[in-house]
This record gives structure tokens, C-alpha cells and sequence, in this order.
């Protein structure tokens, strides 16, 4: 593979890509703090779907659309069904990982490829337990056509189930919600529960429909019952017509990751959705933390001047807030620890924060950013590492930790 | 202190040829970039990346008219820096200094060339 420079003198060729060996040095500082014998639990990480879209798009049940998805992707591949946008993930090429995992070599006897893959870099971070997420479907719930992503949805989740979960205990997902289809999205629910490995369910949220219309009411009374969290999966949408005016990715990043879970978030606080159904388990994921504190601060100051207009709320929003589980990455761990130590106890962390890496994306966090977070108890870092985790989502990890 | 052998000097006398050592746990890169060889820690002060792994990339920076308009980016010719894979940290060659933070650097070390080797001067292995 080649990489281009600024000037051709600087110019390379990398051919032999190994995650395992890319990552060692995350192996060896997780070895000194012993995170190695240590219950961790990665809630968001990620594999390219489109690595595997030809077969994928095999499951997709309506015939019409599978005929018209095999035959553009024979051209225009992934593109053929997805929704893509501007964005330069990898900083063209600082991030090599990027263009080398496509080409890696991956021999594991028994294992697929993809499998084989997520679990070299899992050991290399010294994750035990990894909740796989697709990549470029994150972008799904701004398809024009409800159908796409419900069929798309269906398609990679039978081809997940099939595929990926069955081959090893330490593979877990949050199944996809085609959201833009409420009725579908219950379906979902309904057929999934219960699957090997499938430990909740996962919407993106970069859409445009708010998380307390009525059409939801019935998958969240389901999803409590089942006893299954919710997770709201960020991502961004550069032709948003507010994040567009954003002329660099960094700012559409920075803002974009962070918007849309404030406003769902928002709205399910202020809507009254916890006191609908005080036992469902919701997750917020990729959004950093920094977000949090800012909104339970707006949204409890309006509230007492506003009830009026939240009169099913009981506590104030930070309350609710509190109760909700988050997830670590991208930890802003910028130049001020004070205000991490602080949205840390504001969020009560040592009960509500979950690890999660979101490798091999570019701004991937390691288990060591957790745990040299010294002013968090050694209980606290143990629990945001994997043991809240572990109980949310009922994971038997005896396994690997056995009694 | 002990000087540690790298390279013959013929195989990092091109621009941009790199050797990566490993001594005890310490990994270091020595790197012939802008004319001279430098070497550097391979533990990035961000999240402990394989720094020296990465990109050879001039410095970025913005053209602006002197009304202060904007007229898009291009490399800087005299500022090289060296890339981070794992998050994309960069580096100036010249001074190791982070082009994002400069209150981190990158570990410097001593470059010695002898008889047609090269070595690297390093504390004694941990
Ligand atoms: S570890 Fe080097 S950029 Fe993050």
C-alpha cells in the first residue's frame, strides 16, 4: 500500500499490516497495570460491514430491492445501498490503520476472517468482551427510503446472528434499528431478542424523527420487559443544515458526534420517557462525556422556570440524566482534569460510565485511559472498565474469569 | 549511557529511510529527515502509538491575504513533522514537539555516526 506525501522522497510502501503487532504497545502498558487479568468490557467497537456487503446484501428479504442492490453494487459497491458523505477519517493516510486492515493478513484456522481480525486486536487492547458495531451504516437513518434501511437493517442482523456471534463467546452486539420504520423496528426487536450474543439493540442518531413520538411507545415496552437496553450510537451528518456550515471535518466531527444524541437526549428526558419506563436501560455511545454536564446544567435551569411544559417530570433532568449509562469514548482528556473529575461525579460514573475503545477509528481510546484516571477509586475504574458492563448487559464472563 | 548500533550508514542515507531498534523495553526510531538522522522514543506521549512508524509529512498551514482572507492550505517546506499512526499526533522534526500541544515532545535521543555505522547513545536497558 502506497502513501502518499507531501513529497515524493516521503512517500511509502507498507505491505505488512498486523493489528496485533500495530497495537503491541497497548498490549504492553495494559500488562503493567494489569489490566490483563482484568475484567474489561469494550461496549463500542467496530467492524467494516461493507468488508462482508456481498453477502450481507443476500439477506435482504424484499426481492425488488436485493435485484437492484446486487446489481449496483457489482459497480458501484457498498455505495449501491449505503449513504456516504465527505469526511476524511484518516487524515489522508496519518491513519494508516485506515487503509491497512482491508489488506491485513488474518489466518486463523476455523475462524472467519472478520473474526479473526476483531479478536487480534481485541487481545492486543486486552479486551475481553467486544460489542461490535457496523461502520458506514451509521450513516443509515438519513436514507431517503424507510425501506432501505429497514431491509438493510434485518439483512446485516440475520447475516451478524449467522455469521459473526455464534463463532466465539467474546463477540457480543446491540442489534441495528431501522428507526425511520417504527413498525419494523419492533419486528426487529421481536425476532432478535434473545439471539446468541445480542445484548440490546442500537439506533443511530443521526436522524431526523425525535425519540418520543408515539410510533416508539410499543419497542420501548418491549425492550423493558426483555430486560434489553437501548443504545443511541452517534455519528454526524455534514450536509445537516447547521453542520454544514462547518467548513473542516474537525468541526463537523467535534459538533456533529455531539448534537444529535444532546437533542434525542433531551427529548427523552423532558418528555417523560424514564417515568414511561423506569426499568429500561438506555445508553448514550460516542459522544465524549463533555457533553453531559453541559446539558443536565441547561436543561435543569430551564426546567424551573418551565415545568409547565414537562409536567411528567418528578426529579429534575439531571436526575434522570444520572441514570442513564454513557460510554467513556472519546474521552476529553484535554488540559483541565478538573472538569473530568467533575462530569465524572456528575454522571456518577462508578455506576453509569461504560468503557468502550471504538477502535480501529481514528480517535480510539484504550483501556489504560480509564485506568490511569487517578482520582477515580480503583472499584470505580474496575466497574467503568467492565463490571457495570458485565451486569447490564448479563454477560457471563466465567469464561475467562473463572470463579 | 551506551551506543547502541542501528544501521550501516549507507542504508539511512536517503531521505526518509528509517530503522526502528528495540533495546531492552525501550523501542527507538532513527529517522534521516531534512538532511540529518534523528532518533526518537517510539511511544508516543499521546497514547504510547508507534510514532516513529508514522508518516513523513510537511507541516500544514493556511494562506492568508494580508486583509486577512482566507485563500486555502499548503505544505510548509521548511517544517517537516512525523506522524502518529494510532490518533494522528504530529511532531516537528526539528524540535519533536507536538504541532497540536507543544507542551508534549517526543523523547530525543543521541545520534552518532562512526566508521560508516550508525548508533544510537541510550541510558542503559531497563
Ligand atoms: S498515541 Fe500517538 S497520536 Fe495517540
Amino acid at each position: 500500500m502506497l502513501f502518499h506525501s507531501s513529497d515524493p522522497d516521503y512517500n511509502r510502501t507498507v505491505d505488512d499490516f498486523d493489528s496485533g503487532k500495530h497495537l503491541r504497545h497497548a498490549r504492553a502498558e495494559a500488562e503493567k497495570r494489569g489490566l490483563d487479568k482484568m475484567l474489561v468490557i469494550d461496549v463500542d467497537c467496530h467492524h467494516y460491514e461493507t468488508d462482508n456487503f456481498g453477502p450481507i446484501l443476500q439477506y435482504i428479504d424484499d426481492p425488488n430491492l436485493r435485484q437492484i442492490a446486487l446489481n449496483t453494487f457489482s459497480y458501484k459497491g457498498p455505495a449501491a445501498m449505503l449513504m456516504d458523505q465527505p469526511g476524511y477519517q484518516d487524515m489522508g493516510g496519518r491513519v494508516m490503520r485506515y487503509q491497512m486492515r482491508k489488506g491485513e493478513k488474518v489466518e486463523a484456522p476455523g475462524l472467519s476472517r472478520e473474526v479473526a481480525q476483531t479478536l487480534r486486536w481485541m487481545d492486543a487492547l486486552c479486551v475481553d468482551y467486544a460489542c461490535l458495531f457496523p461502520t458506514p451504516m451509521l450513516f443509515l437513518g438519513l436514507h431517503p427510503q424507510p425501506e432501505i434501511e429497514a431491509n438493510l437493517a434485518r439483512a446485516y442482523n440475520r447475516w451478524i446472528c449467522e455469521n459473526v456471534l455464534p463463532s466465539n463467546d467474546r463477540l457480543r452486539s446491540m442489534l441495528y434499528l431501522p428507526f425511520n420504520d417504527p413498525e419494523a423496528t419492533y419486528n426487529i426487536v421481536k425476532e432478535f431478542a434473545g439471539r446468541k450474543g445480542v445484548v440490546g439493540f442500537m439506533v443511530v442518531s443521526t436522524r431526523y424523527k425525535s425519540v418520543a413520538d408515539n410510533a416508539y411507545m410499543k419497542t420501548y415496552a418491549l425492550l423493558e420487559e426483555l430486560g434489553l437496553p437501548i443504545a443511541f450510537h452517534a455519528s454526524y451528518h455534514w450536509n445537516d443544515q447547521l453542520i454544514s456550515v462547518a467548513n473542516r471535518f474537525i468541526t463537523a466531527h467535534a459538533v456533529g458526534f455531539t448534537v444529535f444524541n444532546a437533542v434525542h437526549c433531551a427529548n427523552w428526558v423532558i418528555n417523560g420517557l424514564p417515568e414511561r419506563f423506569p426499568k429500561l436501560k438506555v445508553i448514550w455511545i460516542e459522544s465524549g462525556l463533555a457533553w453531559i454536564p453541559w446539558l443536565m446544567q441547561r436543561l435543569d435551569n430551564d426546567y424551573r422556570m418551565r415545568s409547565s411544559e414537562a409536567p411528567a417530570l418528578k426529579h429534575l433532568p439531571s436526575d434522570y440524566m444520572r441514570q442513564m449509562y454513557y460510554s467513556t469514548q472519546p474521552m476529553e482528556t484535554v488540559n483541565n482534569r478538573a472538569a473530568l473529575e467533575v462530569t465524572m461525579q456528575m454522571i456518577n460514573a462508578e455506576t453509569q460510565l461504560l468503557y468502550s475503545s471504538d477502535y480501529p477509528h481514528w480517535d480510539m481510546d484504550l483501556p489504560t485511559t480509564v485506568w490511569d484516571l487517578d482520582f477515580l477509586s480503583e472499584q470505580a475504574r474496575r466497574n467503568i472498565l467492565g463490571e457495570t458492563a458485565a451486569k447490564l448487559f448479563n454477560i457471563d464472563v466465567s469464561a475467562r474469569f473463572p470463579r | 549511557m551506551q551506543d547502541v548500533f542501528v544501521a550501516h550508514a549507507a542504508e539511512l542515507a536517503g531521505e526518509g529511510e528509517r530503522r526502528i531498534i528495540v533495546h531492552g523495553a525501550r523501542e527507538v526510531g532513527v529517522l534521516r529527515a531534512q538532511g540529518r538522522l534523528h532518533a526518537f522514543s517510539n511511544h508516543c506521549p499521546h497514547q504510547g502509538g508507534p510514532v516513529c512508524e508514522g508518516m513523513l509529512i510537511h507541516k500544514v498551514e493556511e494562506v492568508l491575504a494580508a486583509d486577512h482572507t482566507y485563500h486555502g492550505m499548503r505544505f510548509d517546506s521548511t517544517r517537516l513533522n512525523l506522524v502518529c499512526p494510532w490518533h494522528g499526533w504530529e511532531f516537528d522534526i526539528a524540535t519533536g514537539r507536538t504541532a497540536g500541544d507543544p507542551r508534549f515532545a517526543l523523547r530525543r535521543f543521541e545520534v552518532i555516526e562512526r566508521d560508516g555505522d550508525v548508533f544510537v547513545r541510550l541510558p542503559a536497558a531497563q
